[in-house]
């Protein structure tokens, strides 16, 4: 463990390890609760994996009733429980924690129904994004979100972390894609919010639940919207002397009115990690290349790929192809969706931070970024989401030197900060979780703060579920329930009155 | 006549409030009052007019956002976003009409809190798939800002959507931005004449589950297209309505594809871009119902049940109708006084959820029988408790959504 702190464990509470462990073992039979240390040992980190915890003890619920009894139990006996999907977040949202139950949800693995007249399917948490998809690929549907871990993720962790993707300029979050949820309270009560139809009747807690990163409650069953797939799509590959220009071509292709299903950027340093990788002939010399995909009916495609390369064109493209095959339109993708493991193949390790920025701002903050750069003396790649300016710079570093994880951070932290003081914001879709947490003071005021933690009053009074996430400093709910106010005479005799 | 304050600034708005909470002394929180008659009635000694807190702070056509303090004329805001060729693709519906006021009144903070949406809500979402950001003062009398001005952002809860649709019972909204869309370079409507509900039904879900991109579907009964016919649309008699929204090129293409489709179901007419934009405000604004005395409900079910909750409920008692949102949402109008609430809430349970709320109704009806969809016991004590998290002692709109909050 490095610089990211987590709540001191409550010896009380694994004092009564044994107790516990034979408690839920009443309540999920079978193989459900793993509490050999073997056992417990694939669930001690995320996709974060800079950080590890062993859990207190693994349960695996099957049914609603035993998601249930673990909550309540936990929730009576002031035990913490940190729920767990597949284990793909890249924030430390499912870090355990030494004194409490990691609850997993992939037994939950069944498509409940699949809907295609009113375009919805009906699923357990447990499902991947991609089996959502699987589901309904051959009725001419699919689901839109994409996290590049797809194929691992599940819909019920994609729920809890607002997941985006490449094509979520164009068809949304998460959130936009979510119809309806079952889920349990920390109570035990089990709630449903919304269903196949639209908007909710009063608050809408749908919102609220999705991106509440496993602090509110767990999901048990999630109904999600599908699309037809497009009729078409094609992408454009086009290479730019500099980012600044790659920059300005974004914005002219929205400014011309045109929401491509997918618009991605690299720079010079990922482009080549990326080729060196898989070879499907990006442009090595080129400052910045973007892959702008277009997608619809064929007449449209057709229509809009001629107006992006006149735009391209117009802002000193120095390279263009644009798709004739699907073959072609993948290897285009190939090389922006194994960055990831292209810059892993270069450096031992890598971390992957997430900011957004205001597109206008890029050029600004890529400068700076080199900068911090120098100043950490570590390299660091650049991906982008470049339509909605969610920056993935992945900076490349070796655990095994000593020091170099805690440069890494600090120049992770400092570009953050910097995505923040340019009017953006600390994560565009990988969360806060623990990573950020500390961050957090950055972006929000104390009020800010308090006023996010009254929330998790409402639901989750004793603060058991996934503690040490998400906030820097916890207040008990009493504390920050009190209010401090004088009463008296009007304070403000200047407001006009009628 | 309550008092009424009319702060200028965020400051000013947050002293009332805090004056508020440390007396108990409740709050009708309004913009342009345009949607006054919506929801329960508010009993509070003292009015919050937002009004004054008007003007666009931040529009970036490039960024694709929008900042807004919520006292913003709508219509202000969508001039502005039609001069660069944009838009609220979310549609909000103008209550106006069908509460007997002029069209184009309310702000930007009424629409969020009212969480509007119109016929293109099927494709594009309501207000809360667009709020990105807000800043707001909670019925303790603290400002707090949640949310960016980003489009994509994933830092702590997403309260901006949350508070969006609580009709000002969590908090007072100070300043709001949203995720704005290129508008359409033109759009026609793909219209289907003489079908009857049910096989209305079958033609939106067949058309929404092809890849023709339809933005909005609707269906007309003859009743309800006969009234927008009084109104200078043309209409033929019961119609079923697929609008298609793009670039040129693709219109036509997919007008094309929907007649493949759809073209040997029942005659096929194409309405033109002004016509159609015409109708489709018409369809959005319920003005099939505008200028009558009938109760109005407005009910959200999946989209294939419509016709069904319309059935059962025409054989007990006398109604009209109509369908958007490809059959998910039903206006439904009620002549005489009873408001068929059980009925209605009935026939909704029965085929398998959904919600209905009474938009158009007397005061005194509006205060007697939920306006909003009751909620099961534990849904309804956790909206409880997330009121009292935001507005302890209840001062802000209290009893606008339920008796309690």
């Amino acid at each position: 463990m490095t610089g990211i702190a987590m709540p001191v464990p409550d010896s009380d509470v694994i004092a009564r390890r044994a107790e516990i462990v034979k408690a839920l073992k009443v309540m999920v039979p079978g193989e459900g609760v793993i509490d050999a240390e073997i056992g417990m040992r694939p669930y001690e980190s995320d996709g974060f994996n800079a950080y590890r915890q062993m859990p207190m003890v693994v349960v695996l619920p099957e049914t609603v009733e035993q998601v249930a009894a673990v909550l309540r139990y936990c929730h009576e006996n002031g035990v913490k429980v940190v729920p767990r999907g597949a284990g793909t977040s890249l924030s430390g949202g499912a870090l355990p924690v030494g004194d409490g139950v990691l609850m997993s949800m992939m037994k939950f693995n069944q498509v409940i129904e699949v809907d295609e007249a009113n375009r919805a399917v009906v699923a357990q948490p447990g499902v991947t994004n991609l089996g959502i998809t699987r589901a309904v690929e051959h009725l001419g549907f699919y689901y839109a979100p994409d996290p590049s871990s797809q194929i691992a993720c599940s819909i019920g962790g994609n729920v809890a972390e607002n997941s985006g993707g490449v094509h979520s300029l164009k068809y949304g979050l998460t959130t936009n894609n979510v119809l309806g949820l079952e889920m349990v309270l920390i109570t035990g009560e089990v709630i449903r919010l919304g269903g196949k139809h639209l908007d909710a009747e009063g608050y809408d807690l749908l919102a609220l639940m999705t991106g509440s990163e496993g602090l509110l409650g767990v999901v048990t069953e999630v109904t999600v919207r599908i699309l037809q797939k497009p009729e078409t799509a094609r992408a454009a590959l086009v290479g730019f002397p500099s980012s600044e220009a790659g920059g300005q071509c974004v914005a002219e292709i929205i400014g011309a009115g045109i929401i491509p299903g997918g618009m991605e950027m690299m720079d010079e340093l990922a482009i080549n990690f990326a080729e060196d990788f898989v070879n499907v002939g990006y442009p090595r010399e080129a400052g910045a290349l973007l892959i702008v995909e277009l997608d619809g009916p064929d007449a449209e495609v057709d229509y809009l790929l001629s107006e992006v390369e006149a735009i391209a064109r117009r802002n000193g493209a120095t390279s263009l192809r644009v798709s004739s095959s699907e073959e072609e339109r993948l290897a285009f993708w190939a090389g922006r969706k194994s960055a990831f493991p292209a810059v892993g193949r270069i450096s031992p390790d890598y971390l992957c931070m997430d900011g957004t920025i205001p597109r206008r701002a890029l050029p600004q903050v890529l400068a700076r970024m080199r900068q911090l750069s120098e100043k950490h003396g570590l390299r660091c790649a650049n991906v982008f989401h470049a339509g909605d300016g969610n920056l993935h710079p992945l900076i490349l570093y070796d655990a095994n030197k000593p020091g170099e994880l805690e440069t890494a951070e600090a120049f992770g932290a400092d570009i953050l900060r910097l995505c923040v003081e340019v009017g953006g914001v600390l994560t565009g879709e990988h969360g806060v979780g623990i990573e950020k947490r500390d961050l957090m003071p950055e972006m929000f005021s104390e009020d800010d703060l308090k006023q996010q933690q009254r929330v998790k009053c409402a639901f989750d009074p004793k603060q058991l579920l996934n503690p040490g996430k998400v906030f820097p400093v916890l207040h008990r709910c009493a504390e920050l329930g009190r209010m401090h106010v004088s009463k008296g005479q009007l304070p403000f005799p200047d407001i006009p009155r009628f | 006549m309550p008092d009424t304050f009319k702060p200028r600034t965020a400051e000013e708005a947050r002293d009332v409030v805090r004056w508020a909470a440390a007396e108990h002394e409740p709050l009708e929180i309004v913009g342009q009052a345009s949607k006054r008659a919506l929801g329960r009635p508010v009993q509070a000694g003292h009015l919050l007019d937002m009004s004054q807190l008007s003007g666009i702070e931040l529009y970036e056509p490039a960024e694709l956002i929008l900042t807004a303090l919520p006292g913003t004329p709508i219509a202000e805001i969508e001039a502005a976003l039609a001069a660069a060729g944009q838009e609220l693709a979310f549609d909000p519906l103008d209550y106006g009409p069908l509460l007997g006021q002029p069209a184009g009144l309310g702000t930007l903070g009424g629409v969020v809190a009212a969480n509007l949406a119109g016929s293109k809500r099927l494709k594009h979402g309501a207000a809360r798939d667009h709020v990105l950001g807000m800043e707001a003062i909670s019925g303790r009398g603290e400002i707090f800002k949640s949310g960016g001005r980003v489009v994509k952002n994933v830092t702590g809860y997403d309260l901006p959507r949350t508070l969006t649709g609580s009709w000002g019972t969590l908090a007072v909204a100070t300043c709001l931005t949203l995720k704005v869309l290129p508008r359409a370079e033109t759009e026609a409507t793909f219209l289907l004449s003489g079908l009857s509900d049910a096989d209305a039904a079958l033609a939106m879900t067949a058309a929404m589950g092809a890849s023709a991109e339809v933005s909005a579907a609707a269906h007309l009964p003859e009743n309800a297209a006969n009234r927008l016919a009084a109104r200078g649309h043309a209409l033929p008699g019961p119609s079923t309505l697929l609008r298609l929204e793009g670039f040129g090129p693709s219109v036509d293409y997919r007008f094309e594809q929907l007649r493949g489709l759809l073209g040997a179901r029942a005659g096929v007419t194409r309405i033109e871009v002004e016509p159609s934009r015409a109708l489709w405000r018409a369809v959005r604004d319920a003005e099939a119902f505008a200028g009558t005395g009938d109760l109005v409900w407005r009910i959200s079910v999946a989209p294939t049940a419509g016709p069904a909750v319309v059935a059962q409920l025409a054989e007990a008692f006398a109604c009209t109708a109509f369908y958007d949102w490809s059959g998910g949402l039903v206006w439904l109008a009620v002549p005489g006084e009873e408001a068929r609430a059980e009925e209605i809430r009935a026939a909704i349970a029965a085929v398998g959820g959904g919600h209905a709320t009474l938009v158009r109704a007397p005061a005194p009806l509006r205060s007697a029988i939920p306006v909003f969809q009751p909620q099961p016991a534990p849904l309804a004590a956790l909206s409880a408790r997330l009121k009292e998290q935001f507005d302890p002692h209840g001062i802000l709109n209290p009893g606008r959504m339920t008796a309690g909050h």
